[in-house]
């Protein structure tokens, strides 16, 4: 692996542990799934680093397309009652 | 030739770099939600278009993928944005001081006083589905 | 020469990725999080662009096709949840 990489790859390992943070820092539901939506993202572009491209695709495709999707989906039919 | 090539693909990955990096100072410095909006897409649509034009350069044979990721960027792009700052307008968020035009406040205002007869709340909701 | 403006390059976008994950994790509304979280994807395919120009294998931009499409569909997931309109 390349110096840049390793610099991209470092960069892109704190914010998913910034991202974790939001998400159980933050009040609402919404950005709490949209922060774990990202966590996996950035899993996602780390797996393409270390050279397995399909990993990578299967990982931002489930965890993060379908997992996000559902939650929301979900999360818009249970609005009701819903307590922060 | 191949090499003066390859030197205009590079400095076009640094300048679509470096509308990146524009874009994100804007998305700091802005003041309110609708220029964050506008800073965070615009550039980076631009930004991101240099740099799949760069890499096309430095690698000719990549180009028709390269060119499908562009495609999709000009067709997705803007439209996220158009549905962010719908959804910003309709809940109410404040703008700043500084932000002086707001069309859809205008279109809906006019939209109002033409059918001031019929049922203003109906009108209202057809044309926030049409809008969105 | 090219190596140089690719270090460049991804030096400016680690630029830009530092300055929406600033604005994600400080972010009063949250639709401007939604906003750096675009963003933070954008850059993200430029990151994946970098890593293929770096490595020279071009099934990696594969990987960056799925990612604008992702990217769109969260975005457009949560204006619409944020609009009342699921």
């Amino acid at each position: 692996m390349n110096n840049i990489l390793i610099g991209i790859a470092i960069l892109l390992a704190i914010s998913m542990i910034g991202a974790a943070v939001v998400a159980i820092r933050v009040k609402r539901p919404a950005i709490a799934i949209l922060a774990a939506g990202m966590i996996s993202l950035f899993a996602s572009i780390l797996f393409l680093f270390l050279a397995a491209p399909d990993v990578a695709m299967t990982e931002a495709a489930i965890g993060s397309g379908l997992t996000t999707f559902l939650f929301f989906f979900v999360l818009g039919r249970v609005r009701g009652d819903e307590h922060d | 030739m191949s090499a003066f090539i390859d030197f205009l693909g590079g400095l076009s990955l640094l300048a679509g770099s470096a509308f990146l990096l524009f874009g994100g100072l804007g998305l700091v410095r802005m003041p309110d939600i609708f220029n964050r909006i506008q800073a965070g897409t615009k550039t980076t649509t631009l930004g991101t278009l240099l740099t799949l034009l760069g890499a096309a350069m430095l690698h000719p044979e990549w180009s028709l993928k390269l060119l499908l990721i562009g495609v999709f960027l000009i067709f997705t792009n803007p439209l996220s944005s158009q549905v962010t700052a719908c959804t910003a307008h309709y809940r109410g968020i404040k703008k700043s001081s500084l932000t002086k035009v707001d069309r859809l406040a205008d279109d809906e205002s006019e939209s109002m006083e033409k059918s001031v007869s019929k049922n203003p709340d109906s009108e209202h909701k057809d044309k926030e589905e049409a809008e969105l | 020469m090219v190596d140089l403006l690719i270090i460049l390059a991804a030096i400016l976008a680690g630029g830009a990725f530092l300055f929406a994950l600033w604005r994600f994790l400080l972010g009063p509304t949250r639709l401007d999080r939604v906003v750096a979280f675009d963003v933070l994807t954008i850059v993200s395919i430029t990151f994946i662009v970098f890593a293929a120009l770096i490595e020279k294998r071009g099934i990696y931009l594969d990987v960056a096709l799925v990612y604008a499409l992702l990217s769109f569909l969260g975005v457009i997931a949560i204006a619409r949840y944020l609009g009342d309109r699921f």
